[in-house]
């Protein structure tokens, strides 16, 4: 991949993922989320990681942001209204979120593998869907039980919490 | 060409972006949407660690690509619990502004 696609796709995340924290409106917020989440799908193919990417495209910007753009609807929700901001807890939370910038920077600036470009793979790669599941069914066979396990807990939550009492 | 640092750049700035959200916003929702957006910068740098890990044979490290398909899982429910609670909230308060919700402030 070029390096002129990966910067497209790059600025594409970073605009929209920032425009999901700055839009006022939630419906706005949630549709610049699946930008986001498209472009940085797109980084995962250069990466040459389809697979990841197609689920990325399915989970994401599928049944993720359905559910979100569902809520939004469901409980009506309109842009907020312009309330007093509390401009003391406002500079504390930027100044937090520039202090670790910052210290990623530097942290990656001191990186020596940062600076090396990407080895090249052999030519088979492109059925790494093979490569991912063998590694997913032998070496993680447990975890992946147990994520089941924990999916299974998350269903029956969500139908307990989202029932109505009787009163 | 591109390096292995700048796709390490683009997760660290995704992640501050989300971190901005989960610290600035007061809305639950989009709270919720930029944990999203912190969970999904990790998963760029595990894939770019992935990539750059070519083992003997010419193929990736596809153990951080199988971290990110349970991290992949994991959010998905985390979204579907976490909305649900909003839900069964926005029933009893009628808001969704985590300054609204102080019961629980000392």
């Amino acid at each position: 991949m070029s390096s002129f696609l990966f910067w497209v796709f790059a600025l594409m995340t970073l605009i929209f993922g920032a425009a999901v924290v700055i839009n006022r409106n939630p419906v706005a917020s949630a549709l610049s989320l699946v930008v986001s989440f498209l472009g940085l799908a797109a980084l995962f193919m250069s990466l040459n990681a389809y697979f990841v990417g197609i689920i990325q495209v399915l989970v994401y910007a599928g049944a993720v942001m359905v559910l979100f753009l569902f809520i939004i609807m469901l409980l009506n929700l309109q842009a907020e209204e312009r309330r007093r901001i509390n401009w003391l807890a406002a500079a504390g939370g930027i100044a937090v979120a520039v202090i670790l910038l910052i210290e990623i920077f530097l942290t990656i600036g001191r990186f020596e593998a940062a600076r090396q470009t990407f080895p090249s793979l052999s030519e088979s790669t492109t059925d790494d869907v093979r490569s991912i599941g063998a590694a997913l069914f032998r070496n993680y066979n447990l975890p992946f039980q147990i994520v089941g396990v924990l999916v299974l807990v998350a269903t029956i939550g969500v139908v307990l919490l989202s029932k109505r009492e009787p009163r | 060409m591109v390096t292995l640092g700048d796709y390490l750049l683009v997760s660290g700035i995704l992640f501050s972006i989300g971190f901005a959200g989960v610290m600035l916003r007061r809305n639950l929702i989009i709270i919720l949407m930029s944990l999203e957006l912190m969970l999904n910068a990790a998963n760029l740098s595990l894939v770019a660690f992935s990539r750059f890990r070519v083992d003997s044979s010419g193929l990736p490290n596809y153990n951080a690509q199988v971290f990110v398909f349970f991290i992949i899982t994991v959010a998905a429910a985390e979204v579907a619990v976490g909305l649900a609670i909003l839900v069964a909230l926005y029933r009893v308060r009628q808001t969704t502004d985590v300054k609204d919700i102080r019961q629980l402030r000392f």
